[in-house]
């Protein structure tokens, strides 16, 4: 299933993956606590404030971080996940030493390292050499070392050649590479680093996952903030989910991503809470009611990987539809269709050939579930007269669903039930 | 290679300050930014330096001919162009130092909220690189001195002294002003008005000797930090025979009011940018 995941697992040291649970702590939470005040009118002039000086500004408070409590251990690779405003970038602020906790505690042993965005505080006037040095100061070298380091940052960035550039004739993909490389040459103990792998061309991104992969099998301890839950099983060897400012899950770095991706996708997607479009009110069918459902017949709204799923649609016909046929289309994201059924049910003398006004018929499709992980949209058409022709009801988005899961290795559906990569024994001479 | 490291030792992360990070990071850095900024404005341009001096000549020429050629308060005191020249530089440096420090923490946005950044190098860095402009203009200005025809004197060597007390006054306003900038989006206009009353109510243009002032105005210009500043320089600078910070303030007493005010500028801005350096990236 995950030929990248045994290739990598044969390249490293199989033991070193394993979470250094003896190793010592260096990095302490205990019961961090931030709260922001967002005004609501916001005082930036002082004429504001002179006319007003007795009057609190109005604000409403935010709890971005409720009690948060951890350890990370010496050497080992963290992964800190959760949906877009639930605290995590502002941990990793305090961490950093951006933000000032409300209460609460951290403790760090050894030099910490920010890496928030790529290439900060670089300077399209200066070249690549003072900002490489520029860089490492800023993130807490010392003159000599920055200097000292500069070669290994354009080796690692193939920039060599381009040392006395200006960063503003860099290309974007040049600009990246320097600014990754500086990231990487950086010799602090702990490194803090904000989803940074979502760029640059796909040789760049293989570069940085052979680099996260050898940082974990090394001393170094490092915290990932991301997104990306392939990252966080591959890279990770602890994880912790944030949501609302406290931790949701705290452990294996699989069970965390699971626990997030069922967070993120099993509420209703907004636009089939209110039910299915049923149409055009125009057409001769209507869709009455239409749901996705578990094996036995059970709605849900979204599916797990590799999940049996059923789709149901009910619909309803406003005038005869002499003939009907019926069809329902499954496209991904990206518009492309991907699986669809239907029939011409209404052969000749069946009680189904003839769709009269006012009656209801059920479709119902069960789907052996290979659909890459992805948001899915549902279609359905009617025709009549047993002709493709004739069109009586198109609704492109009927219903919409989330597959989740984390084994996705590319294209559109997952068929490969199982890979493996043996050495082939040589036959002696 | 194989030796345990020992059990690490953990200490406290406070967060965000002025100087956070530790003195030799601080300094590097400002060192770094500074001369960075310094290249940048020399070797970015074709004629480079010159035009850094050419707008405090332009100032000068106009000036010069104001105050000699139609007002004729010029040839009453001596050395008029030099104690002018001198003037309008070392108060360019005050002038431009302060005004661009106002926007210079909100400016470097990206930094202050993204990397682990001691606050305070950001203005500091800003009047360092003015230093060293004033430092390459006051070749100019002892060039045009000598050439003009004033003796040499010991005194000269103390013109390090001058500076110094101004630069303390400066960066205790690049502090204040870049720390309430990010709350208060006015103080670059104040600031800026402020900055060229100051340029008048200073004896820049005119020695403070000058007769026909009002006790009001007298009063004003004697309060006035920078008043002891630019007179110390002229004695000590350009003309001997001038009356000095003392002997212009009247008496020692008469100093009492501007370094009291000198020293609480000083201490009012480290208060408020020692409050406000922890809050500065969530502020912007």
């Amino acid at each position: 299933m995950r030929v990248e995941d045994v290739a990598v697992a044969t390249a490293a040291h199989p033991e070193a993956a394993e979470p250094p649970l003896d190793a010592p702590t260096v990095i302490e939470v205990r019961d961090l606590v931030k709260r922001f005040e967002i005004p609501t009118h916001r005082v930036d002039s002082i004429k504001e404030r002179a006319m007003h000086p007795f009057a609190r500004p109005e604000t409403r408070s935010l709890i971005a971080l409720d009690g948060v409590s951890f350890d990370v251990k010496r050497g080992e690779f963290f992964g800190i996940v959760g949906r877009n405003g639930t605290g995590k970038s502002t941990l990793l602020k305090i961490l950093a030493s951006i933000y000032r906790a409300d209460s609460g505690r951290i403790r760090m042993a050894g030099r910490l390292a920010p890496f928030i965005e790529l290439g900060v505080g670089f300077n399209n006037e200066l070249t690549a050499r003072e900002n490489v040095v520029l860089n490492g100061v800023m993130t807490g070298l010392r003159r000599d070392e920055a200097e000292a380091r500069l070669d290994a940052v354009l080796e690692f960035a193939e920039l060599e050649e381009f040392v006395d550039l200006k960063l503003k004739n860099y290309s974007s993909g040049m600009l990246v590479r320097l600014a990754f490389s500086v990231m990487i040459q950086s010799d602090a103990e702990i490194l803090v680093i904000d989803e940074v792998l979502a760029v640059g061309d796909a040789a760049f991104q293989q570069k940085c996952k052979d680099v996260f992969v050898e940082m974990r099998d090394s001393e170094r301890t490092v915290v990932l903030v991301t997104h990306d839950m392939t990252a966080v099983e591959q890279f990770c060897q602890r994880a912790m989910l944030l949501d609302h400012g406290r931790i949701e899950a705290l452990g294996e770095p699989d069970e965390v991503a699971r626990r997030y991706l069922r967070l993120n996708f099993e509420r209703p997607p907004a636009a089939s809470e209110d039910g299915a479009a049923e149409g055009p009110a125009t057409a001769d069918v209507r869709v009455v009611d239409a749901w996705l459902a578990k094996p036995g017949g059970e709605r849900t709204a979204n599916v797990e990987q590799g999940d049996r799923i059923e789709i149901h649609a009910v619909l309803e016909a406003r005038r005869d539809v002499p003939g009907p046929s019926f069809g329902v289309t499954i496209a991904n994201a990206d518009g492309v269709e991907v699986t669809g059924f239907g029939a011409i049910v209404g052969l000749a003398g069946r009680p189904e050939d003839h769709f009269g006004a006012g009656e209801q018929m059920h479709v119902t499709g069960v789907l052996d579930n290979r659909l890459a992980p992805g948001r899915y949209v549902v279609g359905c058409w009617v025709h009549r007269d047993h002709t493709y022709a004739d069109l009586v009801l198109h609704v492109a988005h009927m219903l919409d669903f989330v597959v989740y899961g984390t084994h996705h290795m590319g294209g559109v559906v997952s068929l490969v039930e199982e890979a493996s990569v043996v050495k082939v024994e040589q036959p002696g001479p | 290679m194989n030796v345990a490291p020992a059990a690490p030792e953990l200490k406290e992360v406070r967060g965000p300050s002025a100087l956070g990070g530790g003195t030799r990071r601080f300094w590097d850095l400002l060192w770094l930014i500074s001369v960075t900024e310094f290249k940048r404005t020399y070797f970015g341009t074709v004629l480079g330096y010159f035009w850094s001096l050419l707008r405090p000549l332009i100032l000068f020429g106009v000036l010069l001919f104001v105050f000699t050629k139609i007002f004729r308060l010029g040839s009453t005191v001596p050395n008029y162009p030099v104690m002018l020249l001198f003037n309008i530089v070392v108060f360019g440096f005050f002038q431009e130092s302060t005004v661009s420090a106002v926007a210079s923490v909100v400016n470097q946005e990206g930094i202050v909220r993204k990397t682990q950044f001691p606050r305070l190098v950001i203005p500091l860095s800003i009047v360092l690189t003015g230093l060293m402009n004033l430092g390459l203009n006051m070749i100019a200005v002892f060039a045009f001195i000598l050439l003009y025809g004033v003796d040499p004197t010991w005194s000269w060597l103390l013109l390090p002294v001058i500076i110094a007390v101004l630069l303390v006054l400066t960066i205790a306003l690049a502090m204040l002003l870049s720390a309430l900038y990010v709350r208060f989006r006015d103080v670059l206009i104040i600031w800026t008005v402020a900055a060229t009353v100051l340029f008048y109510a200073t004896p820049i243009l005119y020695p403070i000797e000058i007769p026909g002032l009002s006790t009001g105005i007298r009063t004003a210009l004697h309060v006035n930090p920078l008043t002891p500043i630019f007179e110390q320089a002229r004695v000590w600078i350009v003309d001997p025979t001038a009356p000095g910070a003392i002997e212009a303030a009247g008496s020692v007493k008469g100093l009492i009011a501007p370094i009291a005010i000198y020293l609480g500028i000083c201490g009012l801005a480290w208060w408020v940018f020692k409050r406000e350096a922890p809050r500065v990236a969530e502020a912007l």
